[in-house]
């Protein structure tokens, strides 16, 4: 209902729940955004006729006319509505301004002045087209390029007269629309002094690198942030880094300084069918992966490689790697070997691996911990991702990771600094991943009645943890253990089910149709939660959820809110791993069905071995995170509203 | 019989409580005896013959015949007068001071919410109590709002009121007032003013849903809905032409009572049974339901009756519009119907049911947010995922 919020000429303050309004002074609750009773001191506002305190929507028939103009009021006097609370000093989470985050420094608390000034969105609007702030006004019906150009005027403008406020917002707008004038004028803002940060950090990152020998160093981007914003030629048809700049938008209000805001964004993924960066990219790598022969046309811009060789290849090159931890190269090891798997074991291993690096860490002789330590992590962190790919909730922890790192006190020593971010990563460990998943056990095992059938597809160790809840709770139920080839992970968890004794239906996913009719509850795990609602998760879980949906059987995803991810992803392609082929043309220990073993290297022939899929929302009823249980278009509440603690823990 | 519903037979019953000597028959389960909303015997309930909230709705929406108005007029006044001999009468435990009889005081008022209620008896609670500190306060208030809970926990916007007052004291603490005093005369004063409050909130939906009323437009609703109502009068009083059908909301008949009003604002009013409805969805523009409470999905949970009017309306691509005051947002997920503690109410078919022929009972129904287009509440028009939203902010 985008009527309440836009076109918003009362500066329109929510208010949930228990809120009196003749309060003069409201209680100043350490909440976060809307709940928060702001109100002008005035007295009632429901008692003046003329005032609304909730927006009325106008009149169906308008608005289609209207579209135009409310597309422009968005950006505009949405920022000044929620000036006023910046002047409280309440921490605004809000993300609905999109214009607040990329362009918008921590506003001084000067705005009073601009308040009085945007107090009428009509003289509002009138000072932006008459005046100097024409990139504002110029956005709706604007082109690209005349913004940009704008755009400079703009920031001049703004260097010079930091209270001038009110362009911000109009400035946001265009940011919407064009991404790279506002990567632009991001660049042009950063004063002086952030500017020699950066390139001292990059200078920083350049001599580690040297220090540790030919090491890719910076591969993944994180030690050096701005080269994202230097190269916007690599951004183009990649859906990945639009998202995740917009994601950064979204996560908005919180307004974190800008230097730490261009850190979160995450690198742009690598397409491998962009044939330079790969070259470029195997020129830094470990160790050499050789590339399928016969490469599945829709999916070349994921890395595929041939299995088989790489873990000898990576053995034989432990001596060389000294500049590899040990720990890391375990994990790393592990995952390629495929002895980890499943998100939070993975998660917990890299974690644990960082640990110890951390722990047997030595600053070198004149470098700072802060750019060093995150210039190894960088490293490490990319080595890993030579062995698996990363899931998402991998990429929320080395975010966390690697923000704890920047936050560290100067005034730290280094074994105190060591001691704080080892005792992060423990607190990481506990609160998101094991507390989270006790949590997650607790409000499942409400859901769970006598006599149901309980369907789960996979393996996923928290719908386990649920399932034996339930059952030490003396709950009678029964459950279907859906499995597929080739990995087989539910026979697993099968066996750990019925060692505990509960009564359990074992069949293949193909079976799913049928034995669907039965079941009462689906529950799936996840490897991730995106911002549409949509789940990733491991391949086949969108086919039960959908044979799900079509039975009518609730299903109920359990995921902790750690894996959250701002992403948007609409199908399974634009990001997915795969896996090996050969574990989809052979059949181990049936020699009359492996027709196929042999010809994976056939030129007309091109095995997809996906490893991921995308469940559409509306198939889910349900996700169980840690906060709750939440319906899946809650997903962006959650993101918005914990990104900032869950970052600071 | 036949006439009579089963609302005037429950109007007696709760006439009963009012006198003490009688009250055995109403007593609720003593505090203690907690029975979770998950998990509640079976057998508990379909001798307990009814859900408390649903006799209350029952007394104060059921047809409206002179006797009825004139037991609710004395229901209320007794409410006032009584009030001290029963709290003498009623003091169980040997404390001189009960929240549910409290609360069972200001259930009385026909125009007081169910939310309000249970508010309004938590203050009275803050106002008995002897604590020192705001923490011992604090857990006085949580074992009295818990013992409310459990007295009936089929009543969502009661448990949603003490929640909300609960989660009001916690953010409240007395570090931000000078003295405990203070902060303690303060939450009595939120307490008193949570009536207000809720009477505003009906003000500004209805204030809100006006310009989704157009002019010649059929609007079906289904039982009685005192925000409903409030919407319909201010559309009523605004020169708005509009139809209304009602169903008969059996079995309290709540929509007699709806239509009787109606009719009395010069509204073109006209009866469905409740079966009806698919029949005449033809010729409906919108559908305006009311709520006992909104859920965490976006669903609402509502008299019986709702979930197959969406349906129907839903199929037919008429919008159903839900009318509901914020503070009967709950932290429920109902999954599907059997998924929320049983609300019973007994149904009077006007002759005898033989023993082996059994009745459904339940009171109530869960529709999903699919099924519904808006949400109208005092914090503004909502889509039904924005209930989520909303619950998380205010309770995360």
């Amino acid at each position: 209902m985008d009527a309440r919020r836009v076109s918003q000429v009362v500066p329109k303050v929510r208010q949930v729940g228990f809120v009196t309004h003749s309060d003069p002074n409201p209680p100043p609750q350490a909440s976060r955004t809307q709940s928060v009773p702001i109100e002008s001191n005035s007295g009632t506002p429901y008692d003046s006729p003329d005032f609304s305190p909730v927006m009325i929507p106008p009149p169906r028939h308008h608005s289609e006319n209207l579209s135009h103009l409310r597309s422009a009021a968005v950006a505009v006097p949405e920022s000044s509505s929620r000036r006023p609370m910046w002047d409280d000093r309440v921490a605004v989470v809000g993300s609905y301004n999109p214009g607040n985050s990329l362009l918008g420094q921590p506003v001084s608390p000067n705005s009073s002045e601009v308040n009085s000034e945007a107090s009428t969105t009509l003289g509002w609007f009138g000072r932006n087209s008459s005046g100097k702030f024409s990139a504002g006004s110029s956005f709706p019906g604007g082109g690209f390029d005349l913004t940009t150009v704008k755009m400079e005027n703009f920031t001049q403008l703004e260097g010079k007269k930091p209270e001038a406020v009110p362009g911000k917002g109009g400035g946001g707008g265009v940011e919407v629309n064009n991404r790279e004038s506002s990567s632009n004028t991001l660049k042009a803002k950063t004063t002086k002094a952030e500017r020699r940060e950066t390139q001292e950090a990059q200078r920083a990152a350049k001599a580690a690198g040297k220090a540790q020998g030919n090491k890719p160093v910076a591969a993944a981007g994180g030690a050096g942030p701005s080269n994202i914003l230097r190269q916007p030629s690599q951004n183009r048809d990649d859906p990945a880094v639009g998202s995740t700049i917009a994601g950064s938008d979204r996560r908005g209000g919180d307004r974190p300084p800008e230097r730490e805001r261009k850190k979160d964004v995450p690198p742009p993924r690598m397409q491998f069918d962009d044939q330079g960066r790969v070259n470029k990219s195997k020129k830094r790598a470990v160790f050499n992966q050789p590339e399928a022969k016969n490469r599945v046309e829709l999916f070349r811009h994921l890395p595929q490689y041939e299995h088989g060789s790489q873990l000898t290849d990576l053995e034989s090159k432990f001596l060389e790697l000294d500049s590899m931890h040990p720990a890391v190269y375990k994990v790393g090891v592990q995952y390629l070997a495929g002895d980890v798997t499943g998100g939070n074991a993975r998660c917990i291993a890299m974690l644990r691996a960082f640990q110890e690096v951390i722990n047997d860490y030595s600053t070198p002789p004149g470098k700072t911990l802060v750019r060093d330590l995150t210039a190894k992590i960088s490293s490490y962190v990319s080595f890993l991702i030579e062995c698996r790919p990363l899931s998402m909730s991998m990429g929320n922890a080395i975010r966390f990771q690697k923000s704890r790192i920047a936050k560290l006190p100067l005034t730290l020593s280094e074994t105190e600094a060591k001691a704080a971010l080892c005792n992060d990563i423990d607190r990481f460990i506990n609160e998101k991943i094991i507390l989270a998943d006790k949590v997650i056990v607790r409000h499942a095992a409400t859901k769970v009645r006598d006599g149901d059938v309980l369907l789960t597809y996979g393996s996923s160790c928290v719908v386990e943890m649920i399932l034996l809840y339930a059952h030490e709770l003396g709950k009678q139920f029964r459950v279907v253990v859906v499995d597929s080839r080739p990995k087989h992970e539910g026979q697993a968890l099968l066996r750990r089910l019925l060692a505990k004794g509960l009564s359990c239906t074992y069949t293949h996913i193909n079976a799913v149709s049928y034995i669907m009719h039965e079941v009462t509850r689906v529950f799936l795990g996840a490897s991730s939660v995106l911002s549409n609602g949509t789940t990733y998760s491991r391949v086949g879980t969108a086919c039960v959820a959908m044979v799900a949906h079509a039975f009518r059987v609730p299903v109920l995803i359990c995921c902790e809110a750690y894996k959250f991810h701002e992403r948007v992803q609409l199908d399974s392609i634009c990001s997915n791993e795969l896996g090996d082929s050969n574990d989809i043309a052979r059949v181990p220990g049936r020699p009359d069905v492996n027709s196929m073993d042999n010809r994976t290297n056939e030129k007309n022939l091109q095995f997809l071995n996906l490893m991921y899929d995308a469940t559409p929302s509306e198939y889910v009823s349900m996700i169980i995170t840690d906060y709750g249980m939440i319906p899946p278009t809650s997903v962006p509440v959650i993101v918005r509203e914990y990104r900032r603690e869950y970052l600071l823990i | 019989m036949w006439h009579r519903s089963a609302s005037f037979i429950l109007d007696k019953n709760q006439n009963d409580t009012v006198y003490p000597a009688d009250s055995v028959t109403l007593t609720p389960p003593p505090p203690s005896s907690i029975s979770t909303p998950q998990n509640p015997n079976p057998n508990l309930n379909r001798n307990m013959s009814m859900s408390a909230y649903y006799q209350t709705r029952a007394a104060h929406h059921g047809v409206v015949t002179s006797d009825w108005l004139a037991q609710s007029q004395e229901a209320a006044t007794r409410a006032v007068v009584t009030g001290g001999q029963e709290i003498v009468d009623g003091g169980k435990s040997g404390r001189a001071f009960s929240v549910i009889d409290e609360f069972n005081n200001w259930r009385k008022q026909p125009d007081l919410a169910e939310a309000v209620a249970a508010i309004r008896a938590l203050a009275a609670v803050i106002r008995n109590s002897e604590a020192k500190t705001m923490m011992e306060l604090e857990i006085e208030l949580k074992k009295a709002s818990d013992s409310l809970k459990s007295w009936d926990t089929t009543s969502i916007s009661l448990t949603a009121g003490c929640d909300l007052f609960m989660r009001y004291v916690t953010r409240t603490s007395a570090l931000e007032y000078e003295d405990f005093n203070s902060a303690r005369s303060r939450l009595i004063e939120r307490a008193e003013k949570f009536g207000e409050i809720s009477y505003k909130a009906r003000k500004i939906i209805a204030m809100l849903s006006q310009d989704f009323i157009f002019d010649g437009c059929t609007i079906l609703v289904h039982g009685f809905s005192r925000v409903v109502m409030e919407v319909l009068k201010m559309a009523a009083q605004n020169k708005k032409l509009f139809r209304v059908l009602c169903t008969e909301g059996r079995p309290d008949r709540s929509g007699l009572r709806l239509a009787n009003e109606l009719a009395k604002l010069d509204v073109p009013v006209k009866l469905l049974i409740d079966s009806a409805v698919a029949y005449t969805m033809d010729e409906v523009d919108m559908v305006f339901v009311g709520a006992d409470g909104v859920v965490e999905s976006g669903g609402i949970i509502n008299m019986m009756g709702t979930y197959q009017i969406a349906l129907v309306a839903h199929s037919m691509n008429k919008p159903v519009y839900v009318a509901a005051e914020s503070y009967k947002f709950a932290r429920l997920y109902p999954l599907d119907q059997k998924d929320m503690g049983p609300a019973l109410r007994p149904i009077d078919f006007g002759v005898p049911i033989p023993s082996k022929v059994e009745v459904e009972t339940s009171a109530r129904d869960y529709t999903p947010p699919q099924y519904l287009t808006l949400l109208f509440t005092d914090l503004g028009v909502l889509t039904p995922s924005v209930v989520s939203d909303e619950l998380i902010q205010l309770y995360l």
